[in-house]
């Protein structure tokens, strides 16, 4: 893939419907290092969520209808780069079973599910891209996220990226790869199973005494940020484009503005 | 065991509040972890060896009637008698004629999944034939009086603190110790003297050979060949899906099972038997009779979760689940509890009495990861709860939630405004704390955890803004 992309690459952002909501932070951060590693981008107006909701929940029309307006707002584009692995993972893993037997809509579904990437994946794996010049002094632990792990292979192009990161160490954390409990709509509709397991994710996290939690995708930041919190934890958590981009100046998730 | 998988949430909070049982599924989820990574990290086959095992399944599936009928007609040539049942009913009843036939009053039994599935130590007990748990583990779970929680491990909701009680109340000859050889020890006293007394010995069958119409035991303990050799007659119930064509085949699966299932390369015993004693040997069964057991499963090989088929139930997928590790196995209320049996559960049930299990589960896919035969266990969750939907089964307050999201979710415009005004709205009641402790229709979110404060104006108001739009 890599030898076959354009010189400057025209980019469609897909921010997702959580990012877009809870941090847009994350989605200027992704712009910013996107423009940094060679891209024109752009986010086109039509977007609003991949699907994902419905699709967990067995709606496959609805799915489906969601899944036709993502295909087509982002069809002109080289790539589609998506800061979150299971937003990503809907898209280029997942709408390939939407379009069985509809000839028309699979091509273009397959079309676009090509190419469309995770964004840490895509800086590392397409654009052989490293940070330069951004420092974050402190200790850091990394929270792989399932999809992006088991679906995209997103392990080790965060860490590479973050090595370049001055001032900033990456601590292991004990079940780096296990899930977080978020699941989508399972933390609320299971959420006393949901709240066991980000418990069990949570004491592993502060046992790294780490200052700083990483990871790829909002949903299970936010909710290992809100069960942190919520425990008293001090541990900040970031996205890790956020740090990548030296954004990582905005008070952290779930975290007021006097504890930046 | 009592069907209660509809009963899923209060059974789930009621093992959420057992601090006990936390400590004993740890301990053994984490060991048997630790013990997998490591053994699959020195086997640099593995790839090649799960995707052999895959291949050879999806074969045999392919052409199950071929190879059960071959099956059958090698086990009867080395002598042994074939049985066929359509439901657990029909299965039970074979193996307690067959009981009867043989006058018997009591009857070993090695651990296995079919037996539970088919209801039989219920049966046994119903005709007042005597049933002796072989296996340490069930064993123990005997003298409780529970149901196994664990396909391998059946007494994994128990620290060895409980077990060591446990025979000290039920035991002849209890140990005075409470550490694992001590508590082997204690068992072996109480179980030697049922063992070679028994009328009738019972087994499972980790796989079975066409080629040659042999069954195979796995086991850790040495007590399948005990259980089986010293009675005149040696009952094997076994589902169909246990087929595999050839010897060779087999080792395929011998490498990958203990490994997937305990972390170790091979178990202490790995036996075949084919056919009854024959004329001149030392010893043996009289009769040996082999009850092939349906249960759903022909169903399944004609639709979507024929990929099941292939499960050879080492429990890896629990093992790693942390839905399971978080309640045990009991919770599920079925025989087989974890990712395996909340696809086999509403396969061999129904979707409705077993819906919550599909939905109990976050799609984080570390049970296909880690299952030896590669089966899409989390595609086919996802697919179960796409049946539940087109059956209507999905809960009102769900079903509108996404239905609206959805019709929102297609007017880009109308979305862009209703979402600035909710993160508005979201924004003013976070009263600039950073975070959200309570909020209206997000309170099964904040009844656990806080929600972040939004920024001012939802990424796409900002992003136009910015441009100057
Ligand atoms: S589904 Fe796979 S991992 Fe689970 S018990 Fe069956 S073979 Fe083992």
């Amino acid at each position: 893939m890599t030898d076959a992309r354009p010189a400057r690459p025209m980019v469609g952002f897909f921010v997702t419907c959580i990012v877009d909501a809870m941090r847009p932070n994350i989605g200027f951060a992704s712009l910013k290092v996107l423009e940094a590693a060679g891209c024109d981008v752009e986010v086109p107006a039509a977007q609003t969520c991949c699907g994902q909701p419905a699709f967990n929940s067995g709606d496959d029309a609805a799915t489906k209808a969601l899944a036709k307006q993502v295909i087509a707002a982002f069809e002109p584009y080289d790539y589609i780069v998506v800061p979150s692995g299971s937003c990503a993972s809907m898209i280029r893993s997942h709408y390939g079973e939407l379009f069985v037997g509809d000839a028309e809509w699979e091509a273009r579904q397959r079309a676009v599910s090509d190419k469309t990437w995770e964004i840490l994946s895509f800086l590392t794996d397409v654009m052989g891209y490293l940070p330069e010049g951004v420092r974050y002094d402190g200790v850091a632990t990394y929270h792989d996220s399932c999809s992006g792990l088991r679906d995209l292979g997103v392990h080790d192009q965060p860490r590479k990226m973050l090595a370049a990161v001055e001032g900033l160490s990456l601590t292991p954390l004990e079940g780096h790869n296990e899930c977080c409990g978020f699941g989508g709509t399972f933390c609320v509709k299971y959420s006393d199973l949901s709240n066991a397991i980000v418990t069990d994710k949570s004491e592993k996290v502060e046992a790294t005494g780490a200052d700083m939690l990483l990871g790829g995708d909002m949903g299970c930041l936010m909710n290992m940020a809100g069960k942190l919190n919520r425990r008293g934890a001090e541990v900040k958590v970031y996205h890790t484009i956020e740090v990548l981009a030296g954004m990582a100046d905005v008070p952290a998730i779930c975290k007021p503005e006097k504890m930046r | 065991m009592r069907q209660q998988s509809h009963l899923f949430k209060e059974t789930a909070k009621q093992a959420l509040a057992d601090p006990t049982l936390k400590i004993a599924l740890n301990r053994t989820t984490g060991l048997l972890q630790r013990r997998r990574a490591q053994v699959i990290d020195e086997f640099p086959e593995y790839a090649e060896a799960r995707a052999a095992a895959e291949k050879i399944k999806t074969h045999t599936l392919e052409h199950m009637a071929h190879y059960l009928a071959q099956f059958e007609a090698n086990a009867i040539a080395a002598g042994a008698q074939v049985h066929w049942a359509r439901t657990p009913k029909e299965a039970s009843e074979i193996v307690i004629r067959i009981c009867r036939e043989a006058g018997a009053t009591s009857a070993t039994r090695v651990k296995s999944m079919l037996g539970e599935e088919i209801g039989l130590p219920d049966a046994l007990s119903e005709a007042g034939i005597e049933r002796v748990e072989t296996d340490l583990a069930e064993h123990i779970i005997q003298l409780a009086g529970d149901p196994p929680s664990h396909i391998v491990m059946p007494a994994m909701h128990k620290t060895h603190e409980q077990v060591a009680e446990l025979f000290r109340e039920k035991h002849a000859e209890p140990s005075e110790d409470d550490d694992v050889t001590s508590l082997v020890e204690s068992a072996r006293r109480e179980l030697r003297q049922k063992f070679l007394g028994a009328d009738v010995g019972i087994s499972g069958a980790n796989f079975l050979i066409a080629e040659n119409g042999s069954i195979v035991t796995v086991t850790n303990e040495g007590n399948a060949e005990l259980t089986v050799t010293p009675p005149k007659t040696h009952i094997v119930t076994a589902g169909i899906e246990k087929l595999v064509p050839s010897l060779a085949h087999a080792t395929v699966f011998l490498r990958l099972l203990s490994r997937a299932a305990i972390g170790a390369e091979i178990t202490q015993y790995t036996t075949f038997y084919n056919g009854p004693k024959r004329k001149d040997d030392a010893d043996g069964p009289e009769q040996m009779h082999i009850v092939l057991v349906d249960n759903h499963r022909t169903e399944m090989l004609g639709s979507f979760l024929r990929p099941m088929l292939r499960c050879i139930r080492c429990g890896a997928c629990m093992n790693h689940c942390p839905v399971y590790a978080s309640v045990g196995g009991h919770a599920y209320g079925a025989v087989y509890p974890g990712p395996m049996g909340s696809v086999l559960t509403p396969a061999m049930r129904d979707l409705k009495s077993t819906k919550h299990l599909p939905n109990a589960c976050t799609l984080n896919g570390r049970c296909k990861e880690v299952c030896p035969v590669n089966i899409p266990l989390t595609d086919m969750l996802r697919s179960l709860r796409a049946r539940q939907h087109d059956a209507g089964l999905t809960p009102p307050v769900t079903k509108w939630a996404l239905r609206g999201w959805g019709w929102l979710a297609r007017r880009p415009k109308l979305y862009h405004r209703v979402t600035g005004l909710a993160v508005f709205v979201m924004r003013v009641w976070s009263m600039n704390k950073g975070r959200i402790r309570r909020f209206p229709m997000a309170g099964n979110w904040t009844r656990h955890r806080d929600l972040p404060q939004p920024e001012l104006g939802t990424f796409m108001q900002q992003y136009k803004r910015r441009q100057g739009k």
